[in-house]
């Protein structure tokens, strides 16, 4: 048991991590609050144009999604931060992470949209537009409100699964929390940093589980 | 009745979906202050022929004039033109997310920017119209589909249309709650609005309707005053559907 404490839940090797965590931790909430509004952002507009009545602007939004749905997340990012740079783009690791993000989120959050969107019945449209509101109008305030709304439960749960994914920014070098607990494991040969990023990642992604699963229930409980 | 120029003018209307011709040829003028009542059995256009007046529907050939002006028009702006021609549905379609209030003056703030507190206020003139200004703050699904349908009705009247189509406006309310709108017609009616109205309501076509008009398979079979098309159809075929109407 104290063997465990000692290399696991160690007071003295936490007192020492906790700067890098805690700077680690700021760095995850930057990069979250970076990548999930551009996520939800690129999301949206990924799912309007695929709305598009032009076989020719639909096509393209359909194969960029499809394409990034099926490419692996740390394999875009490696690429970007390690290949894009042969081509002459090297940018900057934050940026880079970013940019993987914003490719690899959107085209869930595009499908997520794009399901809410095409649960909305085709009257409220037709509805909207017998007022003489344009069909961006329509989009803006009648469809995409009560698609959004049909989808919440998606959203969070995408959402948690994109927190969960910055901590891949570690392989560039992004000191975000795990980055800042492997690097406190290797100063301590200590594994306590570890289990405190964990603990921290759970204890942040809780309330939104809570949330989720009380939106399930809910759901379960009208059908 | 009248020989003003006619308010909605639709000359020799055809729509096809496909293969299937379903307007073959429509002609109808609607004069200012008219009520016409369409009539005919289910699948005969009637429907696709109030979508084509405000262009819900594309229409495949003919023309459409709204006050004169040619809808179809290379270069019209419909959202102007649709803001003319009020459009009530059998399914109410209000939006759900927004209260009464919100529903009707959308349009008004969204579409012709006014100030909100300008809005409102038109806003609920157009529900006092239909007896529903205490029912502003409810949402859609705390109404009755009697009063959903006469918030449908606001939110049409709102826009100050020059003519108003209704499309089967009670076919999907409790027999108790048909009386209602009903009510909110004739009161649009007495104070001269123009209206179309597709409906089997036989009752209110007799006592409230200038001219009936009955389509069959996408055609204009007859049409005339109601006591002469109900009374003393020339078609077997309306003589046919009138009895089968009635019987219910
Ligand atoms: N969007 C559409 N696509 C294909 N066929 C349609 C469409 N809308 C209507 N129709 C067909 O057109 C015919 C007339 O329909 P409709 O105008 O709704 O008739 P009514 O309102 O008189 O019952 C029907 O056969 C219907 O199936
Ligand atoms: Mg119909």
């Amino acid at each position: 048991m104290d063997v465990i404490l000692q290399n696991f839940l160690n007071l003295k090797i936490l007192g020492e991590a906790a700067p890098y965590l805690w700077s680690g931790f700021k760095m995850t909430l930057l990069l979250c609050m970076v990548v999930v509004p551009l996520g939800v952002a690129g999301g949206l507009a990924v799912a309007l144009a695929s709305t598009l009545k032009s076989k020719w602007l639909r096509w393209p939004v359909v194969a960029y999604v499809d394409f990034f749905r099926a490419f692996p997340p740390l394999v875009l990012l490696i690429f970007i931060a390690f290949g894009l740079p042969f081509l002459g783009l090297d940018l900057p690791a934050f940026a880079a992470v970013a940019l993987a993000f914003l490719l690899n989120t959107s085209s869930y959050y595009g499908e997520i949209f794009r399901a809410g969107i095409e649960s909305i019945p085709r009257q409220q449209f037709e509805a909207a537009r017998s007022t003489g509101l344009n069909a961006a109008q329509t989009l803006a305030w009648v469809i995409v409100p009560q698609a959004t709304r049909n989808v919440i439960p998606d959203l969070i749960s995408n959402t948690l699964e994109v927190a969960k994914l910055t901590s891949i920014a570690s392989v560039v070098a992004l000191p975000e929390l795990l980055y800042a607990a492997r690097q406190g494991q290797a100063l301590t040969y200590n594994a306590t940093p570890i289990i405190a990023a964990g603990i921290i990642y759970v204890a942040c992604l809780w309330p939104l589980v809570r949330l989720l699963s009380r939106f399930e229930h809910r759901q379960i409980a009208l059908h | 009745m009248n020989d003003r120029p006619p308010i909605l003018d639709v000359a020799e209307l055809r729509k096809s979906f496909g293969h299937l011709e379903v307007l073959k040829g429509v002609d109808l003028q609607v004069r200012p202050r008219e009520l016409v009542f369409i009539i005919g059995p289910s699948g005969s256009g009637k429907s696709t022929l109030l979508r084509c007046c405000n262009r819900l529907e594309e229409p495949t050939s003919g023309s459409i004039r709204v006050e004169g002006m040619d809808i179809m028009a290379p270069g019209v702006d419909i959202n102007l033109v649709r803001r003319r021609i009020g459009m009530v549905f059998q399914s109410f379609n209000l939006y759900p997310h927004l209260n009464v209030l919100g529903n009707v003056t959308l349009a008004l703030r969204k579409a012709l920017n006014k100030p909100r507190a300008e809005a409102e206020e038109a806003g609920m003139q157009a529900l006092a119209r239909v007896g529903l200004a205490n029912k502003a703050k409810a949402y859609p699904n705390e109404l009755s589909g009697g009063q959903q349908q006469r918030v449908a009705i606001a939110r049409a009247l709102a826009l100050e249309p020059t003519i108003m189509l209704f499309d089967e406006p009670t076919s999907a309310l409790d027999p108790e709650l048909v009386g209602s709108v009903l009510a909110v017609m004739r009161e649009m009616r007495e104070s001269g609005m123009t209206m179309v109205v597709v409906s089997h309501e036989m009752r209110f076509a007799r006592s409230a309707a200038d001219r009936v008009v009955f389509m069959d398979q996408g055609m204009i079979l007859e049409q005339g005053q109601p006591e002469k098309l109900f009374n003393a159809p020339d078609h077997a075929r309306l003589k046919q559907f009138i009895s089968s109407i009635e019987r219910h």
